[in-house]
């Protein structure tokens, strides 16, 4: 499956300025991986333990994977894996 | 100069006091931070006294090098004593904080005050929020008075009031066909693409700090004492957490002395993400799909929700919700005990204060404050039909049948 990775503007600086990558990956959790191995800086930054990051949202075609199976959701060709920061509103 | 710059809550990495909130190591939040070591407690209090009738008497303590120009400057808003609340409850010394009393009729006037007057130094010349209601008046409202644009983004589905109450005021409103989370979501994703002061976004580390001058105000209408015990509503936990974090500098920096009150939080049941994961002892909360009439307090994942909890925790404090017939309930016995008519997020905060009192929970040497942070004309469909009206014939035998019964004519 090909999917978007949409990256925030605080994380572009581990992308060389890169706002999307498209990568392959059945799972949330793979296309972030395939990410991963593209930007190694990211890891660190989103994940801690394995585990997402507490102030690290992930949406998938704009539903936030915690409402799904989190990084175990599954992917569909051409969907969008948006990262966003947690600590926004209120 | 008191203000230093942003810093990390999570890494204590630090940043230029620019438009940003998230640390770009860890993705924690940032909060403003100062250097008070110069600070005079006497010199203060006299200053502070000596100040302005609103939440610029507090400067000082605000992100800000001196006192902003603001034709719509918020807060000292009532404190009353509720005698005859505190006797229905069976409660010692009770006290409602009123901040449907100020321009827009909620809190929120405070945090928006301080956005914008950031908005205007940094040279944005457009505001914009992801608002549940009392935001989005306070958004448009203040932009409309500092004549800068405005883009407010709002669940399309909001009480008519509070899209009245924020159209009016010339913004360009926008209803987005989802639940705040969704608008939420899609304001932190325009963040990054309009050059905008999103007032609870890339501004959020300022516009949280105006929610300290509630714990001022308190502590100062209290003749520079604190409370024991806090009840306050929680949406994101901003405010609860700000209130307390007022608190706290105020006793570090000798401007009051005593402890930090025991912090209790209130929620609607139909979207109780903090006080669920407070029952279940996370540290972290789970999303919600928000269900409840009090839509102010609609928020299903809250940004502060991990540092309410520890708060709560941390005080001896506890986070519990009410259900929709409470949150009316708790609107009607505010109404008919102190004259204060509240919006359903008030009704959430007396709901819970009236289950804790029930519960036992509040010992009657307890010196509480209870915040009401918003007016009831905003949130009319919660109380229609709770009511009714005697409609009379213009005569006095009219009025002598209808009152017959009760005897008001003796």
């Amino acid at each position: 499956m090909s999917v978007t990775v949409k990256i925030p503007a605080q994380l572009r600086a581990a992308t060389g300025g890169d706002g999307e990558i498209e990568v392959d990956g059945s799972t949330v959790g793979e296309a972030l991986d395939a990410v991963f191995d593209q930007h190694d800086g990211l890891r660190e930054r989103i994940t801690q333990d394995g585990d997402l990051r507490r102030f690290v949202n992930v949406y998938v075609s704009g539903e936030d994977i915690r409402f799904q199976d989190g990084l175990d959701t599954a992917v569909s060709d051409g969907d969008e894996v948006t990262i966003l920061p947690a600590v926004a509103g209120g | 100069m008191a203000v230093q710059a942003l810093k990390c809550k999570e890494c204590s990495e630090t940043y230029p006091l620019d438009a940003r909130f998230v640390c770009e190591q860890c993705f924690g939040p940032l909060e403003v931070a100062y250097d008070f070591s110069d600070l005079d407690a006497e010199e203060a209090r006299r200053k502070i006294q000596a100040g302005s009738r609103g939440i610029w008497r507090y400067s000082d303590f605000l992100p800000f090098d001196g006192r902003p120009g603001d034709p719509l400057e918020p807060g000292l808003t009532p404190l009353i004593k509720a005698d005859r609340l505190a006797e229905r409850l069976g409660l010692g010394e009770l006290w409602i904080k009123n901040d449907g009393a100020n321009p827009t009729h909620s809190f929120k006037d405070r945090v928006v005050a301080v956005a914008v007057a950031k908005a205007q130094e940094l040279g944005f010349e457009t505001v914009a929020c992801a608002s549940t209601g009392n935001l989005a008046n306070a958004v448009a409202a203040h932009s409309a008075a500092a004549g800068l644009d405005s883009y407010v983004f709002v669940p399309a589905d909001l009480e008519e009031q509070k899209l009245l109450a924020t159209g009016i005021y010339g913004t360009n409103l926008v209803g987005i066909r989802g639940t705040y989370d969704d608008v939420n979501r899609l304001c932190t994703e325009l963040s990054q693409t309009h050059p905008w002061a999103f007032v609870n976004v890339n501004l959020r580390p300022y516009y949280s700090e105006g929610s300290k001058t509630l714990a001022f105000e308190t502590i100062e209408q209290l003749g520079w004492n604190l409370p024991d015990r806090v009840v306050a509503p929680i949406a994101s936990g901003s405010l609860f957490t700000k209130l307390a974090k007022g608190m706290s500098d105020w006793i570090e920096l000798g401007l009051t002395e005593g402890e930090l009150p025991v912090f209790c939080g209130a929620q609607a049941l139909g979207c109780s993400p903090v006080a669920t994961a407070f029952a279940e002892g996370w540290e972290v909360c789970k999303p919600q799909r928000p269900d409840t009439i009090a839509k102010s307090l609609a928020i299903g994942d809250p940004a502060d929700g991990p540092y309410a909890l520890d708060l709560a925790r941390r005080t001896d404090g506890v986070i519990e919700s009410v259900t929709d017939d409470e949150i009316r309930a708790g609107i009607r016995l505010l109404a008919e005990t102190t004259g204060v008519f509240t919006e359903t997020a008030g009704g959430v905060t007396v709901g819970v204060l009236a289950k804790l009192a029930e519960a036992g929970t509040i010992g009657t040497e307890e010196r509480v404050v209870a915040y009401i942070t918003g007016e009831g004309l905003k949130t009319l469909d919660a109380v229609r039909e709770s009511f009714q009206m005697h409609e009379i014939d213009p005569t006095l035998d009219a009025f002598e049948a209808e009152f017959a019964e009760v005897g008001a004519s003796a």
